[in-house]
């Protein structure tokens, strides 16, 4: 502790210990706990009490106190705990200290203890100092095990939660001594304190109170979670309750897996297929599980009889059944959590093996058909479940969702143009929801991807081929959306197909014949600026695919409208932030890929754009122009080196040019100004990032040495003085046409290491001192006798 | 008091779910719910002035039908279907109650022509809007005169040889011609207007109250009760936030039944998908150079249309395309549409105090943006311009300044026509217009309850019976798998048709009775149960005008006369002396041991399943015991029967 909180602390006690000056802030005691944690972890506790008084004052008078506040007891009896953790400073505590604040004449028998915030307190307080052999005598000898059996089941859910954790916590710490191997199977050697909690839960189990046997189980499941030693075994496999009918952990997972309903057992049967050694027949049976709603879709709208590939002959599907028809609420939920657990289920390395692809496939098309109204029922159950599923959100949504993951397994020809029909489908929809919209999208991205991945399939892929020229004059409509949330999905599908397959000539080809590019660029100008934003990137994609319009005058057939000047003006107008953004994302990217319209005249373009991003308002746009900035400098001086995080790939590395004639660019495009005056950005990310950029910057010019020495140039005083100026917050003044040999000069005076020491620290490292806190607690506390003062 | 069972019977007069026309005898009284008027017919009916090539069909009806595009169709005067006029005499009907301006269409044709004398029930704009429906469909037919009126083929020996749909056409002998502006304003002139939650006395029987259906401008639904008894009548409701008040649904509660009619007629398209694949589809055409055109009414859906593209054409770039609306009552549409605050959702409320337009349409119309023109003719010639958006009537394409447009623009693949009306299949309104390049889009917009709006409303309002056309209580023909699209109560809804006469079920059955002051002043009543009190009273029931008094008897008559004497016994009802009334219950085993006490032996008691038997063997006497009755049977022995009944009296409490 460094001596001003030293200084601090007796007055700070003195407030806490008085009734009278009440903590107006829990969030105070709340840090100041913290900050003794950090103190105790690199201090030694004893000679902390024994340096200053006043604590130990402090938790030997609060509990004698009548009217004390229950924030601040639970305070010390955490506090206390803290203190205790440390046997050394226990046993100093243990005599007088320790049984006024834990023991029966403590605060358990007092008032106050009604209090849940007191309860809480004195059980986080053992559950801090319970670190030690000894700390077990003490709970012994003071019968506190007891009281956190009856804690286990206290109104207040936090309090009786952490008491479950302090028992995991005590049985672990007191069979924490065993070696291993050593146990005896019976577990009778085990310590007096094991063997009373061990008692505890065997009878609670037994208990025919279900309060008591869920406390248990609490219990029980908290430490086979927490704890992996042989103890824990013997607990398992010993107990005379859960060892009772002589079935091992399998066995007894195999019976809930066919006792307990579709609801519990599919996240059950989630749970052992994701296990990596499991016996083959509980794999088998907890996927059967898993599959039981989809099985039961299926078979109430097939009218063949017999379901092939998935689950036949399936004798207990009238329980799921009777879930998918009690109610439209159950029916949703199950088959949006096994739509979910499949899902999740199937990217595992330790999937099932063979996949029921073919079934599961045909399985979602139904939902999805039930969902839009067009599957045609073979049965009551059939019947009933079109109606409940008819236009429901939350299934379309998952069975989407799954549908694109099932996208990775492809399918017979047949089905894949089947889920193909469905996909367009619903894109066609006008009832699709832009959620529902959204996710099909996405779901006919993956498997539009993956049909062209087909193995001996060149291009597209004979699906997309057919599907292309179906899907264009939907996304015409859907870009075209009166709701915003279409148009902007709609955008993003088309950036992401753009990226994918913008040099494949089919696709060209139908997006060139469609209207697709037209409404994009119109989008440009939409109302909503998240729209304008996934404009901007498609037609920055578009625009470096040369996709972005069919030629306008005849006489150019092949000429492309320049997309810079509307960008730049996006760039330097609109009101929002988003598609500033964006503008700034698709420049990087072009400059990155040499796009024509950059390549042009490279310095102007950098110049422009510098300037304008400069003035932003937004520090995202901010930070993204030094990005920008980055990827020019990597191709003026070459590849950034391995300390960079930022890595710029070019086609073909240009040979740097010689340093005088870059770094005349770099002035020329006013880099050294952009980052200079970024470095001052009140935003530190910006700043961060900055220094950054100027630290690669200082390192590429270092090796060539200067060829002007620094120091003497009067060039250099002035731009430092600018600098501090700009540090100072004085923005305004610009930096003036300034030679490269100054700006270099200026580079190296200033010291970037502790500036970026500095912005890591965090702009909130001073508030958070400890000092600080102590401060403002006295401060408040001042402010409360003023106005006590005033108010008497 | 309990009376006997009173029947309510509810006459269908139409078979059309949404243009209901339902008679209620409810007490004494006759009420008509609505008079819409089924247009459909229509289709059937070659579009007003096309002119088709002539084809040889039966000898006798050439001149009347003619064939188009391999369908056959009636060169006539348009003609729709009445609701039926045989079933009950409309000259009967006390009071007319309509709910809402597309389900008054067929009124002229009922007050006008079929002795009928009473009041019509409408709201305001109900009455206005309807005014210009009625003018605008009377306007689209008389412009275009045709001399001919075709009912040759209705003959039914030479129906059944026509081709589909003539063949199928139903109920052919009530079609009629249109009506004149003349019995339509003599229509009009009946109709009483009223406001929401008013209260209307029919008869001091009945009480019917218009309230708030939340479909369209003054849209109500109706509630009709007594004391007793209570029926609503819901039709065309909405729940969705659109222009109108919201729909009322607390005052429908604790009816006896519930007439269910009007319900959305796209029960799978949801409105808010329609309009956006109305404004996709209008963008896209227009952005190609093409027209759109959407035949549509000149009130409803287009105001939320207009709402709709007046925040979408912005944004879709396409400020500089006109907007066209082209009706004789155009101008009366938007006008009235803005000055029926009080009818308008909270929302336009609020904006008539900023002061502002309640509807975007007026902003429209002074960026001209949107012209309005009473028809194709004159200024609108000379302002036309295209590509360009026309919304024009009438939506079955047969008659209208639509039937224009779908020539004009019917060649081009650049053009589109979207229906957004519900109430006519797109494909026959199409029928005579094929083959056609332009480009047709199907959005039906209906705002009408669907049923799990339905659903939702039954479980909040819970009435005892709902009665609903037959159409929704099985699933629509073309989708019989979605058994969710029918009504889903318990117990389950009691369905009707065309031309079907329905019985009410009414669970109670009650009437309010008042009691005259000096009668109620002889009363004494007598307390059987704590809180409960009894009197017999001898009185005469006097009922006049459905109010029902009880008076003091009159004083028996001196037999003074014998020819007053008759007449007095023939008006007054035997007064005779009254035997006390019985209560209370037999304890049979204190009943068994008093029979024993009085000298009765060998006594037996078997348990029924009402009560109990008591046998007296000896006396071969049998005394039944049950909740309500008991009877003593013996045989010819009076004076043991007299002893029986004086100890079974003994238990019980008289009065």
């Amino acid at each position: 502790m460094d001596h001003e909180c030293a200084r601090l602390l007796p007055a700070v006690c003195a407030v806490l210990a008085d009734p009278r000056q009440p903590v107006a802030d829990d969030t105070c005691l709340e840090k100041l706990l913290d900050w003794f944690k950090t103190v105790t972890e690199a201090e030694s506790s004893l000679l902390l009490l024994q340096e200053n008084p006043c604590l130990l004052e402090l938790l030997s008078h609060v509990p004698t106190l009548q009217d004390v506040s229950a924030g601040v007891l639970s305070f010390s009896l955490r506090l206390a705990g803290i203190f205790a953790a440390q046997e050394d400073c226990f046993q100093y505590l243990q005599v007088e200290l320790l049984p006024g604040l834990f023991g029966a004449a403590g605060p358990l028998s007092r008032a106050v203890w009604a209090v849940p915030t007191v309860r809480s307190g004195w059980i986080q307080g053992l559950r801090s100092l319970a670190q030690h052999p000894s700390a077990l005598h003490f709970l012994a000898d003071h019968g506190a095990v007891d009281t956190v059996f009856s804690l286990q089941g206290d109104a207040s859910l936090f309090v009786a939660s952490a008491a479950g954790q302090l028992l995991v916590h005590i049985l672990a710490l007191s069979m924490g001594g065993r070696a291993e191997g050593h146990t005896c199977p019976q577990g009778d050697d085990w310590p007096t304190c094991a063997q009373k909690i061990v008692g505890h839960i065997e009878e609670s189990l037994c208990s025919t109170d279900t309060s008591r046997v869920t406390q248990a189980l609490n219990v029980l499941t908290t430490t086979f979670g927490r704890c992996q030693s042989p103890w824990t075994e013997v607990l398992w496999e010993h107990s005379p309750v859960l060892g009772s009918s002589d079935l091992g952990p399998w066995e007894m997972t195999a019976q809930a897996l066919s006792r307990l309903g579709p609801t519990q057992a599919g996240p059950l049967a989630l749970g052992v297929l994701k296990l990596h050694l499991c016996p083959q027949a509980l794999r088998t049976q907890a996927f059967g599980v898993l599959l039981q709603p989809l099985a039961c879709v299926l078979k109430a709208t097939t009218q063949a009889p017999g379901l092939p590939g998935l689950l036949d002959g399936t004798s207990e599907d009238s329980v799921v059944a009777d879930a998918l028809l009690s109610s439209k609420s159950s029916c949703v939920g199950l088959l949006c959590r096994t739509l979910a657990h499949l899902e999740e289920l199937q990217p595992l390395p330790q999937h099932p093996s063979p996949w029921p692809q073919v079934p599961l496939l045909r399985a979602v098309v139904t939902i999805l058909r039930l969902c839009d109204g067009s599957a045609v029922p073979a049965s009551s159950v059939g019947g009933c479940l079109c109606g409940t599923l008819a236009g429901c959100v939350r299934v379309q949504r998952a069975a989407l969702d799954f549908l694109g993951t099932l996208s990775q397994g492809m399918g017979p020809q047949e089905q894949v143009t089947q889920v193909f029909a469905i996909l367009l489908e619903y894109l066609e929809r006008p009832d699709s929801s832009p959620m529902v919209l959204k996710k099909a999208f996405q779901a006919t991205l993956r498997w539009l991807l993956s049909s062209a991945r087909t193995p001996g399939c060149s291009g597209l892929g004979p699906h997309a081929v057919l599907f292309l020229p179906e899907l264009f004059p939907v996304l015409q409509k859907r870009l075209c959306s009166p709701c915003w949330e279409v148009r902007d999905s709609a955008l993003e599908f088309l950036t992401q197909l753009s990226r994918h397959w913008g040099g494949q000539a089919d696709f060209r080809h139908v997006l060139l014949e469609s209207e697709v590019p037209e409404l994009t660029q119109q989008l440009l100008q939409d109302p909503e600026s998240y729209v304008r934003a996934s404009a901007v990137t498609a037609m920055g994609e578009l625009s470096s695919r040369g996709l972005h319009a069919t030629p306008t005058s005849p006489e150019q057939p092949e000429a492309q409208q320049s997309l810079l000047p509307e960008f730049l003006h996006i760039l330097s107008a609109d009101s929002e932030g988003f598609p500033r953004r964006a503008v700034m994302q698709v420049f990087t990217e072009w400059l990155r890929g040499g796009h024509a319209d950059v390549a042009r005249d490279t310095e102007r373009f950098m110049a422009t754009v510098l300037q304008v991003v400069s003035r932003d308002l937004d520090w995202e746009v901010r930070a993204q122009g030094l990005e920008l900035a980055l990827v020019f400098l990597g191709q003026t001086l070459g590849q950034p080196g391995p300390h960079c995080p930022y890595t710029v790939t070019l086609p073909k590395a240009a040979p740097p040019s010689p340093l005088t004639e870059v770094l005349g660019a770099l002035c020329r495009v006013r880099l050294f100004e952009f980052a200079f005056r970024a470095l001052f950005d009140c935003d530190r990310p910006v700043a961060q990032k900055s220094c950054d950029l100027l630290l690669f910057l200082r390192d590429k010019t270092a090796p060539y040495g200067s060829p002007w020495e620094a120091g003497g140039s009067p060039d250099s005083a002035s731009v430092e003085a600018a600098l501090q100026r700009w540090q100072a917050g004085e923005q305004g003044q610009p930096l003036g046409d300034l030679e490269p040999e100054a700006m270099l000069a200026t580079l190296r005076s200033i010291d970037l290491e502790g500036l970026r020491g500095t912005l890591a620290q965090g702009s909130d490292h001073v508030e958070k001192s400890p000092q600080s806190l102590l401060r403002d607690m006295l401060a408040t506390v001042g402010i409360l006798q003023e106005n006590q003062a005033d108010c008497y | 008091m309990k009376i006997k069972k009173r029947f309510c019977h509810s006459y269908c007069l139409s078979g059309h779910p949404t243009l209901p026309c339902n008679v209620l005898k409810f007490k004494s009284t006759t009420i008509m719910l609505d008079c819409g008027l089924d247009m459909t017919s229509t289709l059937n009916f070659l579009p007003l002035p096309l002119v088709q090539r002539y084809v040889l069909m039966h000898p006798k009806t050439k001149q009347e039908l003619k064939e188009c595009s391999g369908h056959v169709f009636v060169d006539s005067v348009p003609e729709f279907c009445l609701p039926e006029t045989e079933l009950i005499d409309l000259s009967t009907v006390d009071v007319i109650l309509i709910s809402n301006y597309h389900c008054m269409m067929a009124l002229p044709y009922i007050t006008e022509h079929t002795g009928f004398s009473g009041t019509v029930y409408a709201t305001e704009p109900t009455v206005q809007i309807g005014r210009l429906l009625m003018e605008e469909l009377v306007n689209f037919i008389e412009r275009v005169p045709k001399a001919q009126s075709a009912s040759l083929w209705k003959n039914k020996d030479i129906q059944r040889l026509l081709p589909s749909p003539l063949k199928d056409a139903v109920e052919v002998s009530t079609w009629r011609r249109c009506y004149t502006m003349q019995e339509v304003n003599s229509a009009l002139s009946k109709i009483q207007l009223v406001g929401y939650s008013q209260k209307i006395e029919l008869f001091g029987a009945v009480q019917v109250t218009p309230l708030s259906s939340g479909y369209a401008l003054g849209s109500s639904n109706w509630i009709i009760q007594s004391h007793y008894e209570k029926v609503s009548y819901v039709s065309g409701s909405s729940l969705l936030t659109t222009h109108p008040q919201p729909m009322d649904q607390a005052s429908l509660k604790n009816s006896d039944v519930l007439v269910l009619t009007g319900l959305t007629q796209i029960p799978t398209a949801n409105p808010d998908g329609m309009v956006g694949e109305f404004c996709s589809n209008l963008a896209l055409t227009v952005r190609n150079g093409g027209n759109v055109l959407v035949p549509c009414y000149p009130s409803g859906v287009i105001y939320d249309l207009l709402e709709c593209l007046y925040q979408y054409i912005d944004s879709a770039g396409l400020s500089s395309v006109p907007l066209y609306f082209i009706s004789p009552v155009a101008n009366s549409s938007l006008e009235f549409s803005q000055i029926f605050a009080e009818w308008l959702c909270h929302n336009k409320q609020s904006k008539v105090y900023l002061p502002e337009p309640p509807f975007p349409h007026a902003e429209l119309i002074q960026t001209n943006k949107l012209k309005h023109y009473p028809s194709i003719h004159g200024d609108f010639s000379n302002d036309f311009r295209q590509p360009c958006v026309v919304f024009t009537g009438h939506p079955s394409l047969r008659f209208g300044d639509v039937v224009h447009f779908m020539e004009l623009w019917g060649k081009s693949s650049l053009n589109t026509v979207i229906f957004t009306e519900p109430d006519f299949s797109y494909l026959e309104a199409l029928a005579p217009y094929q083959p056609l390049a332009m480009k047709c889009i199907y959005c039906p917009i209906d705002t009408r309850l669907n049923f799990i709006q339905v659903s939702k409303l039954l479980k909040e309002v819970q009435p005892l019976h709902v009665v609903c056309p037959e159409q929704y209580t099985q699933p629509p023909p073309a989708q019989s798998h979605r058994t969710d699209l029918v009504i889903d109560c318990q117990p389950p809804a009691t369905s009707y048709r065309r031309a079907e006469v329905l019985t009410l079920p009414f669970k109670r059955r009650y009437e309010r009775i008042e009691i005259m002051p000096e009668l109620a002043d002889s009363l004494v009543p007598m307390e059987i149960k704590p809180g409960i009190s009894l009197a017999t009273v001898s009185a005469v029931l006097h009922t006049k005008d459905n109010k029902h008094v009880l008076q003091p008897p009159p004083r028996p008559a001196q037999p003074t006369s014998g020819k007053k004497r008759k007449r007095v016994s023939d008006d007054v009802p035997d007064c005779k002396v009254l035997k006390p009334l019985l209560s209370g219950s037999i304890p049979v085993e204190q009943f068994v041991q008093t029979l024993e006490k009085h000298g009765f032996s060998d006594i037996k008691v078997e348990d029924t399943a009402k009560g109990h038997i008591v046998l007296l063997q000896e006396a071969e006497t049998l005394i039944q015991i049950e909740e309500d009755s008991t009877h003593i049977i013996c045989d010819n022995d009076e004076m043991l029967r007299v002893r029986l009944r004086d100890l079974v009296l003994k238990f019980l409490q008289k009065f």
